[in-house]
C-alpha cells in the first residue's frame, strides 16, 4: 500500500491534498493512521501500535483499518502497490 | 498507561455546501437517559430492541393540551383515542386523567369495558360497526357516531328492540381550505348529506341526536382548518336548534392535530414549525364562541386527540447490529429495531439520538432496520457519531400509532416498558416467544 | 464627538454570484453616521466570501442550518454572545427568518436585539398564501395556488395558462411553457424545498422593486424603488437604477400602513402594459441590492439598527433618482489555513 507522501495533516485534523486540491477533515486516530502509512508502517505494525495506544481488540481494529483503507482508496489518496 | 478511548478512524472530504461540525442537527447530542433511567441499564433489564414509554410526559403534555382549551372554553373533554395506543395501562393513564374513551371497533370498544370506563363514556367512531356492535353500544348508552345511511338505517331499525333510545351523533366532512380533504368518512357538509341525514335522525325520532362529529384528517399542520370546521358544526348545530328546537349537548372536533414529529420533506424540523395546542385550541374555541350560540347554552367541546398527546411520550431504544459501506463509500448502519416496530417511519423522520458520549466526528448514515426486506429502513439519513457494534441509539416520538400497528412479521415483538413518575419502570407488555404465535394455531391430523 | 461602537451580528456573507444580503448590508452599517461597529458575521458554510474579506468583518462563526431546529441555533447564539457581547443581529436569508423570529424573546434577554417582522407578517406575506395576503389589504396579486401533488397542475391548467409559474416554499422559482415542464419543476422544487408548491399566473410586463423599511406601527422609515437594468442568468439584478414612481412608492407605504410591517423588506412588482402593478412577492428582509439604497441616502441598515435599539429614527424623506448601482465580482486570495480554520474550529 502507498500513500500519497505530499498529504499535509496540520493539528487539528486538517488534510490538504496538493496533488488534487482536495482537502478533508480527520480524526486523530486517522491522522496517527495516515502518519504512520507515510513512515511506511506495515499493516500489521500499525495495528499493534494502535493496540498499545488504544483500549479495544484486534478484531475490531482489523475491520475498522480495513474500512479506512477503503475509503482512503476512494478517495484516491491510498493506491495499492504496483 | 492508560489507553485512550477508541474510536474508529474516519475521513471526510471537506465540500462545498457541506455542513461543517457547527451545522450539525440536534439530534448529534446524547440521550443517556430517559425520566432519569439510564438507557444502559433498561436494555440490560428488558432487552433490546425495548419500546419505552414515560408516564410523567403522558401526563404533563395531556395537562398541557386540557389547558390550553379548559383556559379559551368552559366545557372540555378528551376522549382517549384507543386506535393511536390501546396498552391497557396508557389507556388507564388517560381515564385517570379524566379523559373518556374514543373507539372505533367492536375490539376497542370490549378493550375500553374491560378498563373499567363507563358505557357512557365510550364515543363509538368508525364505518365498520357491527350490528351486534350496534346493539351493545346502544345499550350501554355510549355515544354512537353514525358514519353513513347504511348504519343511520341499520340503528334505526335496531331501535325499536332496543329499551333505551341510541344517543348518536353524525360524522361529518367538509372542506376546511386543507389538501386532502377526507371526505370519505361521515357525510359531505357543502352538498347538503349532512344536514339530510339530521333531518332523518330528527324525524324518524327513533334515536336522539345528541352532537356533532368531525375527524377533518391526519396531522393537518394549520390550525385555522379546525377553525373553519368548528365553525361549519355550530352552522350546523344551530341550523337545527332553529328547525326542530332541538339542543345537541356536544360538538366533537376529532383529532388530527400534528405531533412534534417531522414529515419527510420538510425543510424545518416539526418541533419548531407544527401548531401548538394553543394555536389549536385558539382556533377552535374562537370560532365556537363567536358562533350564534347563547353564551349560556355553549355545547361541550370533545375532542379526541391521540397522535399529539402521546407521540412525545414513546421511545424505542435500539442497538447497532452491524456498520457497513454502500457500493457508493455512503455509511449504512443496520440496528436492531426495523419497520415492523416503527411503522412511522414510513411518513416521518424520527429524531434519532446516541445513548453515549462521542466525539464531535459525525457522519452521514442511512440507518436500516433487521428484516431482510428492502423496505426496511429507518431513516435515509442521518447525521451521526462513529457508531460501532453494540452501541446504542434511542428513537424518539414513537408513542402513537406504532403499538397498535406494529407488525409480527419474521420476529417477536418487544417488552413494552413504562418508566412511572418515580422512574420505576414496569413491563406493561411482555415480549412475545413462539408460543404467542404458534399457540392459536391449529395443525390438521395429518400434519402433526 | 465619540460614535458609540456596536457589534452586530450579520447573516448572509454568500457574496456570490445569487448573492446574500450581507456584505451590502455590513458596508452599509459600516459608513453609518451614527455609530461605528464591529461586524460578527455569521456564516453557513466555509466558502462564504465574506468570511474572508477582513476589512468587513471581523470576526466570523459558523452557524448551524435552520433545519437543525432551534435549540441548536439558540445553544451556539449563547457560545457566540458570550464572547462578543453582540448587540444586534440582522438576518439576511427568507430560510432563517422563522428561527431568529422565535428566539426573538430569548436573544432579548441575552441583550441581543433585532428589528424582524411579527410570526403573523412573516406568514401572512408568504408565497402560499399571496393571494388572501392581497385580498386583505386591497393589492394586486397574480392569482395563485399552492399545491401538494404534482397531479394537481392538471386541474389548473384553465384557470392558470402556459406559462406558468412554479416556485419553492422558500426559494426557486421556474417559468413552465407546458405540462411536461410543470412536473419537472414540481419535482425540482418539492425534492429541495418541501410542499407545498406554488403555481402562479405568468404576468407579462416590467419588473421593478422597491426596498424599504416599516417601523411596524404603519409608518414607512424608508422606501428606494429600482429597475433592473442589466439581469443574470438566475435572474438576479447585475445592474440597477434608482427611480421616481410615485405610483411604486404608494403601494408600498399601503403595505406598510396596512400590514403595519415591521422591519425591512422587499417588494417585488411587475408592471403590466396597461399599467396595473402586480405584487409578486414579498421579501420579509433586506435585499442584496441595499447598498443602492445606503448610496441614494437611504442608509436602510443603519436606520433598521437605530430601531432595534429603540433609538429614535426619523423616516428619509428622499433620495436621489437616477444613480445606478453596478455589481462586480473580484477575487480575493485566501490562505488555506484561514479555510482550514473555519472547516476545523467554525470560527475566523
Amino acid at each position: 500500500m502507498k500513500i500519497n507522501e505530499n498529504l499535509a495533516i496540520s493539528d487539528n485534523g486538517f488534510l490538504f491534498n496538493p496533488t488534487t486540491g482536495e482537502s478533508y477533515t480527520v480524526n486523530p486516530i486517522g491522522a496517527e493512521i495516515i502518519e504512520m502509512l507515510k513512515s511506511g508502517e506495515t499493516q500489521e505494525r500499525i495495528i499493534s501500535r494502535l493496540l498499545d495506544m488504544y483500549d479495544t481488540d484486534k478484531k475490531t481494529l482489523e475491520k475498522d483499518l480495513h474500512d479506512f483503507s477503503d475509503i482512503l482508496k476512494q478517495y484516491q489518496l491510498l493506491s495499492e502497490d504496483e | 498507561m492508560e489507553k485512550k478511548q477508541y474510536e474508529r478512524p474516519h475521513i471526510i472530504k471537506l465540500e462545498a455546501g457541506m455542513p461543517g461540525k457547527f451545522g450539525m442537527r440536534s439530534e448529534s447530542l446524547p440521550v443517556t437517559h430517559i425520566d432519569g433511567v439510564s438507557v444502559k441499564e433498561l436494555t440490560t433489564n428488558f432487552g433490546s430492541p425495548l419500546f419505552v414509554l414515560s408516564e410523567r410526559t403522558i401526563r404533563s403534555v395531556y395537562r398541557k393540551a386540557l389547558k390550553s382549551f379548559s383556559t379559551r372554553y368552559p366545557k372540555v373533554q378528551f376522549a382517549w383515542s384507543y386506535k393511536t395506543n390501546y396498552l391497557t395501562a396508557v389507556c388507564k393513564i388517560y381515564h385517570q386523567e379524566g379523559s373518556w374513551a374514543e373507539v372505533v371497533s367492536g375490539f376497542e370498544y370490549d378493550k375500553a369495558i374491560a378498563n373499567g370506563v363507563d358505557p357512557a363514556r365510550i364515543i363509538f367512531n368508525g364505518p365498520g360497526k357491527s350490528a351486534d356492535d350496534l346493539r351493545k353500544a346502544a345499550n350501554g348508552g355510549s355515544l354512537i357516531h353514525i358514519d353513513h345511511l347504511d348504519e343511520l338505517y341499520t340503528l334505526t331499525d335496531l331501535a325499536g328492540e332496543l329499551p333505551r333510545k341510541p344517543l348518536v351523533a353524525i360524522r361529518v366532512n367538509m372542506d376546511t381550505g386543507i389538501y386532502p380533504m377526507w371526505d370519505r368518512f361521515g357525510f359531505n357538509y357543502e352538498n347538503g348529506q349532512a344536514w339530510d341525514a339530521i333531518n332523518k335522525i330528527m324525524m324518524a325520532g327513533k334515536l336522539e341526536l345528541v352532537g356533532l362529529h368531525t375527524h377533518i384528517g391526519t396531522f393537518i399542520l394549520s390550525a385555522g382548518a379546525y377553525g373553519v370546521a368548528a365553525g361549519k358544526l355550530a352552522d350546523l348545530a344551530l341550523g337545527i336548534r332553529q328547525k326542530f328546537g332541538h339542543d345537541i349537548r356536544y360538538i366533537d372536533m376529532g383529532g388530527g392535530f400534528a405531533s412534534k414529529n417531522t414529515l419527510k420533506g420538510s425543510y424545518l424540523p416539526g418541533s419548531d414549525t407544527n401548531p401548538t395546542f394553543d394555536d389549536y385550541a385558539e382556533a377552535i374555541t374562537s370560532a365556537l364562541v363567536n358562533s350564534g350560540f347563547r353564551p349560556d347554552n355553549l355545547p361541550l367541546l370533545i375532542l379526541e386527540t391521540g397522535r399529539a398527546l402521546i407521540d412525545e411520550a414513546g421511545y424505542i431504544i435500539s442497538t447497532v447490529i452491524a456498520n457497513k459501506r454502500l457500493s457508493s463509500g455512503r455509511r449504512a448502519t443496520i440496528i436492531d429495531a426495523g419497520v415492523n416496530l416503527l411503522f412511522t417511519s414510513f411518513w416521518y423522520q424520527h429524531p434519532i439520538t446516541p445513548a453515549q458520549g462521542f466525539s464531535q466526528y459525525r457522519e452521514d448514515n442511512t440507518l436500516y432496520g433487521p428484516l431482510c426486506m428492502n423496505i426496511d429502513c429507518i431513516r435515509e439519513s442521518a447525521n451521526l457519531p462513529l457508531l460501532n457494534k453494540g452501541d446504542r441509539i434511542v428513537i424518539h416520538y414513537t408513542g402513537a400509532y406504532n403499538l397498535t400497528q406494529w407488525m409480527q412479521f419474521i420476529t417477536l415483538r418487544p417488552n413494552v416498558v413504562l418508566i412511572d413518575e418515580d422512574s420505576k419502570p414496569h413491563v406493561v407488555r411482555e415480549n412475545e416467544m413462539l408460543s404467542t404465535i404458534n399457540g392459536p394455531e391449529k395443525t390438521p391430523p395429518h400434519l402433526a | 464627538m465619540n460614535k458609540p461602537v456596536l457589534n452586530i451580528g450579520v447573516t448572509g456573507l454568500n457574496a456570490i454570484d445569487s448573492p446574500g444580503p450581507g456584505v451590502a448590508v455590513i458596508r452599509g452599517l459600516r459608513e453609518a453616521a451614527s455609530f461605528d461597529v464591529r461586524i460578527i458575521g455569521f456564516a453557513y458554510e466555509s466558502m462564504e466570501p465574506g468570511i474572508y474579506m477582513h476589512d468587513l468583518v471581523d470576526r466570523t462563526y459558523q452557524i448551524p442550518y435552520p433545519s437543525a431546529g432551534t435549540d441548536v441555533l439558540l445553544s451556539r447564539l449563547e457560545y457566540i454572545q458570550s464572547r462578543e457581547n453582540l448587540h444586534v443581529i440582522i438576518p439576511n436569508f427568507d430560510a432563517e427568518l422563522y428561527s431568529f423570529i422565535k428566539l426573538e424573546d430569548k436573544l432579548m434577554q441575552m441583550g441581543i436585539h433585532m428589528f424582524l417582522p411579527t410570526q403573523a407578517q412573516f406568514e401572512e406575506r408568504h408565497k402560499v398564501n399571496l393571494s388572501d395576503f392581497g385580498k386583505k389589504y386591497g393589492l394586486d396579486v397574480p392569482l395563485g395556488k399552492a399545491i401538494y401533488d404534482s397531479s394537481e397542475i392538471f386541474g389548473l391548467q384553465n384557470e392558470f395558462d402556459f406559462p406558468m409559474m412554479i416556485k419553492g416554499k422558500w426559494y426557486d422559482a421556474y417559468i413552465a411553457y407546458n405540462m411536461e415542464q410543470a412536473r419537472t419543476y414540481f419535482n425540482k422544487i418539492s425534492a429541495k424545498w418541501g410542499l407545498p408548491v406554488v403555481i402562479q399566473r405568468f404576468i407579462h410586463g416590467t419588473e421593478y422593486n422597491v426596498t424599504g423599511l416599516g417601523d411596524g406601527n404603519g409608518n414607512t422609515i424608508a422606501a428606494v424603488p429600482m429597475r433592473k437594468q442589466f439581469i443574470t442568468d438566475k435572474g438576479k439584478a447585475w445592474a440597477g437604477i434608482s427611480i421616481d414612481d410615485k405610483k411604486l412608492l404608494s403601494i408600498t407605504r399601503q403595505f406598510v400602513r396596512e400590514t403595519k410591517w415591521r422591519g425591512a423588506f422587499e417588494l417585488e412588482m411587475m408592471k403590466t402594459n396597461d399599467n396595473i402593478y402586480y405584487l409578486m412577492e414579498i421579501n420579509p428582509r433586506i435585499p442584496a441590492w441595499v447598498y443602492l439604497a445606503v448610496g441614494v441616502g437611504q442608509n436602510i441598515p443603519e436606520a433598521l439598527t437605530r430601531l432595534a435599539l429603540g433609538k429614535e429614527t426619523p423616516a428619509f424623506e428622499s433620495y436621489e433618482v437616477g444613480k445606478l448601482f453596478i455589481r462586480y465580482s473580484y477575487d480575493m486570495i485566501v490562505d488555506r489555513t484561514e479555510f482550514e480554520k473555519i472547516s476545523i474550529n467554525g470560527e475566523l
